[in-house]
Protein backbone atom coordinates (compact mmCIF):
# COMPACT_ATOMS: atom_id res chain seq x y z
CA UNK A 1 0.00 0.00 0.00
CA UNK A 2 1.48 3.30 -1.01
CA UNK A 3 1.15 6.10 1.14
CA UNK A 4 -1.27 8.22 -1.32
CA UNK A 5 -3.74 5.45 -0.23
CA UNK A 6 -4.20 6.51 3.41
CA UNK A 7 -5.90 10.04 1.78
CA UNK A 8 -7.10 8.70 -1.49
CA UNK A 9 -9.94 6.19 0.70
CA UNK A 10 -12.21 8.79 0.23
CA UNK A 11 -13.30 7.25 -3.24
CA UNK A 12 -16.50 5.55 -1.90
CA UNK A 13 -20.04 5.44 -2.54
CA UNK A 14 -21.93 5.13 0.96
CA UNK A 15 -24.37 2.57 1.09
CA UNK A 16 -27.87 3.17 -0.28
CA UNK A 17 -29.81 5.09 2.13
CA UNK A 18 -33.16 6.78 2.68
CA UNK A 19 -33.22 10.50 2.61
CA UNK A 20 -35.21 13.41 2.01
CA UNK A 21 -32.53 15.77 1.58
CA UNK A 22 -34.83 18.59 -0.57
CA UNK A 23 -37.05 18.97 2.29
CA UNK A 24 -35.06 21.95 3.27
CA UNK A 25 -35.57 22.92 -0.16
CA UNK A 26 -38.75 22.52 -0.51
CA UNK A 27 -38.74 19.49 -3.05
CA UNK A 28 -36.62 21.62 -5.45
CA UNK A 29 -33.99 20.12 -6.96
CA UNK A 30 -32.51 22.67 -9.39
CA UNK A 31 -31.78 26.12 -9.22
CA UNK A 32 -32.68 28.99 -11.66
CA UNK A 33 -29.25 30.77 -11.17
CA UNK A 34 -25.97 29.60 -12.73
CA UNK A 35 -23.65 28.31 -9.83
CA UNK A 36 -20.69 26.40 -10.82
CA UNK A 37 -18.87 24.65 -8.20
CA UNK A 38 -15.52 27.30 -8.46
CA UNK A 39 -17.80 30.46 -8.72
CA UNK A 40 -16.86 32.73 -6.08
CA UNK A 41 -19.74 34.34 -3.91
CA UNK A 42 -20.20 37.53 -1.97
CA UNK A 43 -22.57 38.95 0.72
CA UNK A 44 -24.38 41.71 -0.43
CA UNK A 45 -23.70 44.88 2.64
CA UNK A 46 -26.31 45.43 4.72
CA UNK A 47 -29.69 43.72 5.37
CA UNK A 48 -31.19 41.55 8.27
CA UNK A 49 -33.54 38.54 6.80
CA UNK A 50 -35.37 37.54 9.56
CA UNK A 51 -37.48 35.71 6.99
CA UNK A 52 -34.75 33.10 5.96
CA UNK A 53 -35.24 29.24 7.38
CA UNK A 54 -31.84 28.43 9.24
CA UNK A 55 -30.23 26.40 6.68
CA UNK A 56 -30.12 29.69 4.29
CA UNK A 57 -28.90 31.71 6.84
CA UNK A 58 -26.24 29.16 7.87
CA UNK A 59 -25.52 29.36 3.98
CA UNK A 60 -25.84 33.05 3.89
CA UNK A 61 -23.57 33.23 6.79
CA UNK A 62 -20.54 30.75 5.09
CA UNK A 63 -20.58 31.94 1.83
CA UNK A 64 -18.54 35.57 1.41
CA UNK A 65 -15.49 34.94 -0.78
CA UNK A 66 -16.05 31.38 -0.65
CA UNK A 67 -16.52 29.43 -3.71
CA UNK A 68 -20.35 27.25 -3.91
CA UNK A 69 -18.16 23.50 -3.19
CA UNK A 70 -16.30 25.15 0.24
CA UNK A 71 -19.58 26.94 0.91
CA UNK A 72 -21.44 22.53 0.52
CA UNK A 73 -18.38 21.43 2.29
CA UNK A 74 -18.56 24.37 5.57
CA UNK A 75 -22.05 23.78 6.01
CA UNK A 76 -22.12 19.72 5.10
CA UNK A 77 -24.69 20.15 2.65
CA UNK A 78 -24.83 18.04 -0.54
CA UNK A 79 -23.96 20.65 -3.84
CA UNK A 80 -27.26 20.04 -4.87
CA UNK A 81 -28.83 21.34 -1.72
CA UNK A 82 -26.42 24.30 -1.45
CA UNK A 83 -27.16 25.34 -5.32
CA UNK A 84 -30.86 25.86 -4.45
CA UNK A 85 -30.12 27.38 -1.27
CA UNK A 86 -27.41 29.93 -2.90
CA UNK A 87 -29.89 30.04 -6.30
CA UNK A 88 -33.11 31.97 -4.09
CA UNK A 89 -30.21 34.37 -2.17
CA UNK A 90 -28.98 35.49 -5.59
CA UNK A 91 -32.26 35.79 -6.54
CA UNK A 92 -33.53 38.08 -3.70
CA UNK A 93 -30.36 40.01 -3.92
CA UNK A 94 -28.76 39.34 -0.59
CA UNK A 95 -25.73 37.33 -2.54
CA UNK A 96 -23.30 38.24 -5.64
CA UNK A 97 -21.74 35.44 -7.85
CA UNK A 98 -18.64 36.36 -9.51
CA UNK A 99 -17.53 35.68 -12.92
CA UNK A 100 -16.12 32.59 -13.96
CA UNK A 101 -15.24 30.89 -17.87
CA UNK A 102 -18.89 29.56 -19.07
CA UNK A 103 -19.61 28.24 -22.71
CA UNK A 104 -20.22 31.60 -23.88
CA UNK A 105 -16.61 32.70 -22.83
CA UNK A 106 -14.93 34.06 -25.53
CA UNK A 107 -11.41 33.20 -26.60
CA UNK A 108 -10.01 35.90 -25.60
CA UNK A 109 -12.08 35.97 -22.29
CA UNK A 110 -10.17 32.29 -21.80
CA UNK A 111 -6.99 33.24 -22.89
CA UNK A 112 -6.65 36.11 -20.31
CA UNK A 113 -7.82 33.69 -17.83
CA UNK A 114 -5.36 30.99 -18.37
CA UNK A 115 -2.56 33.15 -18.55
CA UNK A 116 -3.80 34.89 -15.45
CA UNK A 117 -3.66 31.68 -13.91
CA UNK A 118 0.26 30.96 -15.38
CA UNK A 119 1.47 34.12 -13.88
CA UNK A 120 -0.09 33.45 -10.39
CA UNK A 121 1.25 29.54 -10.72
CA UNK A 122 4.36 30.30 -11.76
CA UNK A 123 5.16 32.40 -8.79
CA UNK A 124 2.63 30.38 -6.18
CA UNK B 1 -24.27 36.94 -23.09
CA UNK B 2 -27.34 38.41 -21.82
CA UNK B 3 -26.68 41.51 -19.95
CA UNK B 4 -23.09 43.43 -22.02
CA UNK B 5 -20.77 42.61 -19.17
CA UNK B 6 -17.40 44.90 -19.28
CA UNK B 7 -14.63 43.05 -19.47
CA UNK B 8 -13.26 44.84 -16.24
CA UNK B 9 -16.16 43.53 -14.19
CA UNK B 10 -16.75 40.40 -15.46
CA UNK B 11 -13.67 38.99 -15.87
CA UNK B 12 -13.16 35.43 -13.97
CA UNK B 13 -12.48 35.40 -10.47
CA UNK B 14 -11.93 31.62 -10.10
CA UNK B 15 -11.13 28.86 -12.20
CA UNK B 16 -10.51 25.28 -11.22
CA UNK B 17 -8.57 22.25 -12.76
CA UNK B 18 -9.74 18.59 -12.39
CA UNK B 19 -7.69 15.52 -11.64
CA UNK B 20 -8.70 12.44 -12.60
CA UNK B 21 -7.78 9.13 -12.02
CA UNK B 22 -8.24 5.62 -10.16
CA UNK B 23 -8.68 4.78 -6.55
CA UNK B 24 -6.05 5.15 -4.26
CA UNK B 25 -3.88 6.92 -6.66
CA UNK B 26 -3.24 9.60 -4.68
CA UNK B 27 -5.73 12.72 -6.33
CA UNK B 28 -6.01 14.09 -2.78
CA UNK B 29 -2.69 13.87 -1.57
CA UNK B 30 -1.61 16.01 -4.69
CA UNK B 31 -3.96 18.15 -4.25
CA UNK B 32 -3.91 18.58 -0.55
CA UNK B 33 0.34 19.09 -1.36
CA UNK B 34 -0.67 22.91 -3.28
CA UNK B 35 -3.57 23.67 -1.33
CA UNK B 36 -3.69 26.54 0.87
CA UNK B 37 -6.71 25.02 3.13
CA UNK B 38 -6.68 21.56 4.43
CA UNK B 39 -8.83 19.74 1.48
CA UNK B 40 -12.18 19.74 1.94
CA UNK B 41 -14.94 17.53 0.88
CA UNK B 42 -17.85 18.16 -1.13
CA UNK B 43 -20.33 15.22 -1.69
CA UNK B 44 -23.23 14.71 -4.48
CA UNK B 45 -26.40 12.74 -4.50
CA UNK B 46 -26.67 10.02 -6.67
CA UNK B 47 -30.01 7.95 -7.72
CA UNK B 48 -29.28 4.60 -7.72
CA UNK B 49 -31.36 4.11 -10.93
CA UNK B 50 -30.72 6.83 -13.02
CA UNK B 51 -26.96 7.82 -11.52
CA UNK B 52 -28.82 11.26 -12.09
CA UNK B 53 -26.83 13.81 -10.09
CA UNK B 54 -29.40 15.64 -7.63
CA UNK B 55 -32.53 14.56 -10.08
CA UNK B 56 -34.41 13.35 -7.04
CA UNK B 57 -37.21 15.14 -8.15
CA UNK B 58 -39.55 15.27 -5.50
CA UNK B 59 -39.42 11.27 -5.33
CA UNK B 60 -38.55 11.08 -1.23
CA UNK B 61 -37.98 8.10 -0.54
CA UNK B 62 -35.92 6.34 -3.97
CA UNK B 63 -32.76 5.06 -2.58
CA UNK B 64 -29.75 7.70 -2.76
CA UNK B 65 -25.88 7.17 -2.43
CA UNK B 66 -23.43 9.98 -2.18
CA UNK B 67 -20.04 10.58 -3.67
CA UNK B 68 -17.43 12.75 -2.19
CA UNK B 69 -14.89 14.79 -4.11
CA UNK B 70 -12.36 16.36 -2.32
CA UNK B 71 -10.87 19.83 -3.66
CA UNK B 72 -8.20 22.14 -2.34
CA UNK B 73 -7.34 26.32 -2.83
CA UNK B 74 -5.01 27.96 -4.13
CA UNK B 75 -4.91 31.91 -4.03
CA UNK B 76 -3.06 33.32 -7.25
CA UNK B 77 -3.80 36.52 -7.00
CA UNK B 78 -5.78 39.32 -5.35
CA UNK B 79 -8.56 38.80 -7.95
CA UNK B 80 -8.09 34.94 -9.00
CA UNK B 81 -8.64 31.90 -6.87
CA UNK B 82 -8.02 28.65 -8.86
CA UNK B 83 -9.41 25.32 -7.26
CA UNK B 84 -8.29 21.61 -7.50
CA UNK B 85 -11.21 18.66 -7.74
CA UNK B 86 -10.37 15.73 -7.06
CA UNK B 87 -12.70 13.00 -8.99
CA UNK B 88 -13.27 9.67 -9.05
CA UNK B 89 -11.81 7.48 -12.05
CA UNK B 90 -14.89 5.45 -12.65
CA UNK B 91 -16.97 5.48 -15.59
CA UNK B 92 -20.17 5.15 -13.08
CA UNK B 93 -19.11 8.99 -12.28
CA UNK B 94 -19.66 10.52 -15.67
CA UNK B 95 -22.67 12.18 -15.07
CA UNK B 96 -20.73 14.02 -12.41
CA UNK B 97 -17.51 15.09 -14.79
CA UNK B 98 -20.12 16.89 -16.84
CA UNK B 99 -20.39 19.44 -14.03
CA UNK B 100 -17.15 19.76 -12.85
CA UNK B 101 -15.22 20.47 -16.33
CA UNK B 102 -17.87 22.75 -17.52
CA UNK B 103 -15.66 26.05 -17.65
CA UNK B 104 -12.35 24.26 -16.01
CA UNK B 105 -8.94 25.22 -17.64
CA UNK B 106 -8.15 21.74 -18.42
CA UNK B 107 -7.48 18.22 -16.24
CA UNK B 108 -4.56 16.36 -14.71
CA UNK B 109 -5.15 12.10 -15.14
CA UNK B 110 -3.14 11.08 -12.08
CA UNK B 111 -1.61 7.54 -13.35
CA UNK B 112 -0.23 4.67 -11.10
CA UNK B 113 1.69 2.09 -13.52
CA UNK B 114 0.36 -0.52 -11.65
CA UNK B 115 -3.25 0.36 -12.26
CA UNK B 116 -3.14 1.63 -15.88
CA UNK B 117 -6.86 0.21 -16.65
CA UNK B 118 -8.08 2.76 -13.91
CA UNK B 119 -6.95 5.60 -16.40
CA UNK B 120 -8.95 4.45 -19.61
CA UNK B 121 -11.81 6.07 -18.29
CA UNK B 122 -10.98 9.71 -17.53
CA UNK B 123 -8.46 9.55 -20.54
CA UNK B 124 -11.84 8.44 -22.78
CA UNK B 125 -14.23 11.38 -21.29
CA UNK B 126 -12.02 14.05 -21.41
CA UNK B 127 -11.07 13.29 -25.14
CA UNK B 128 -14.41 13.26 -25.97
CA UNK B 129 -15.27 16.44 -24.13
CA UNK B 130 -12.29 17.87 -25.83
CA UNK B 131 -11.17 19.35 -22.33
CA UNK B 132 -7.30 19.14 -22.52
CA UNK B 133 -5.24 17.39 -20.48
CA UNK B 134 -2.48 15.65 -19.43
CA UNK B 135 -1.17 12.37 -17.93
CA UNK B 136 0.88 12.81 -15.14
CA UNK B 137 2.63 9.13 -13.48
CA UNK B 138 2.84 9.13 -10.00
CA UNK B 139 6.42 7.86 -8.38
CA UNK B 140 5.77 7.62 -4.87
CA UNK B 141 8.75 5.95 -4.25
CA UNK B 142 10.98 8.33 -6.75
CA UNK B 143 11.89 5.11 -8.99
CA UNK B 144 11.02 4.98 -12.65
CA UNK B 145 9.35 1.47 -13.04
CA UNK B 146 8.25 2.35 -16.65
CA UNK B 147 9.63 5.29 -19.22
CA UNK B 148 7.02 7.84 -19.69
CA UNK B 149 7.25 6.45 -23.47
CA UNK B 150 5.80 2.92 -22.56
CA UNK B 151 3.63 3.98 -20.49
CA UNK B 152 2.02 6.83 -22.99
CA UNK B 153 1.92 3.39 -25.32
CA UNK B 154 0.58 1.20 -23.04
CA UNK B 155 -2.29 4.07 -22.87
CA UNK B 156 -2.50 4.49 -26.45
CA UNK B 157 -1.96 8.04 -25.93
CA UNK B 158 -2.36 10.28 -28.42
CA UNK B 159 1.36 11.92 -29.51
CA UNK B 160 -0.01 15.75 -28.78
CA UNK B 161 -0.84 14.59 -25.16
CA UNK B 162 1.88 15.47 -22.57
CA UNK B 163 3.13 13.32 -20.18
CA UNK B 164 5.19 14.03 -17.20
CA UNK B 165 6.30 12.22 -14.10
CA UNK B 166 4.81 13.61 -10.78
CA UNK B 167 5.56 13.02 -6.72
CA UNK B 168 2.04 13.60 -5.79
CA UNK B 169 3.64 14.46 -2.14
CA UNK B 170 5.62 16.88 -3.38
CA UNK B 171 4.21 20.59 -4.15
CA UNK B 172 7.51 21.68 -6.32
CA UNK B 173 6.36 18.60 -8.82
CA UNK B 174 2.84 19.35 -7.91
CA UNK B 175 3.31 22.97 -9.39
CA UNK B 176 5.32 21.67 -12.25
CA UNK B 177 2.40 19.61 -13.24
CA UNK B 178 -0.26 22.22 -13.04
CA UNK B 179 1.60 24.60 -15.04
CA UNK B 180 1.93 22.24 -17.41
CA UNK B 181 -1.69 21.17 -18.28
CA UNK B 182 -2.25 24.95 -17.80
CA UNK B 183 0.73 26.03 -20.74
CA UNK B 184 -1.26 23.06 -22.51
CA UNK B 185 -4.28 24.40 -22.43
CA UNK B 186 -3.32 28.02 -23.76
CA UNK B 187 -1.40 25.93 -26.77
CA UNK B 188 -4.73 24.11 -27.80
CA UNK B 189 -6.72 27.40 -27.33
CA UNK B 190 -4.63 29.32 -29.72
CA UNK B 191 -3.65 26.24 -31.97
CA UNK B 192 -6.22 23.60 -31.65
CA UNK B 193 -6.16 20.31 -33.44
CA UNK B 194 -6.85 19.90 -36.46
CA UNK B 195 -9.61 17.62 -37.71
CA UNK B 196 -6.93 15.27 -39.10
CA UNK B 197 -4.84 15.31 -36.34
CA UNK B 198 -3.46 12.02 -35.50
Amino acid sequence: MDPGDLFDNHDYVAPARYVRPYTITAGRTRSKVDLPMEATLRRRPGGFHPDLNPAALRVLATCDARSVAEVSALVSMPIGVVRVLLGDLVEQGIVHVEATITESSSKDERIDLIERTLRGLRTY
Amino acid sequence: MDYAPTSATRRAASTKIVVAGGFGVGKTTLVGSVSEIVPLRTEALVTNESEGVDDLDAVPTKATTTVAMDFGRLTLAEDLVLYLFGTPGQRRFWFMWDDLCLGAIGAIVLVDTNRLDDSFSPLDYFESKGLPFIVAVNEFDGTQRYSLEEVANALALPPHVPIISVDARDRASVKQALVRVTEYALERLIQPLSVNAN
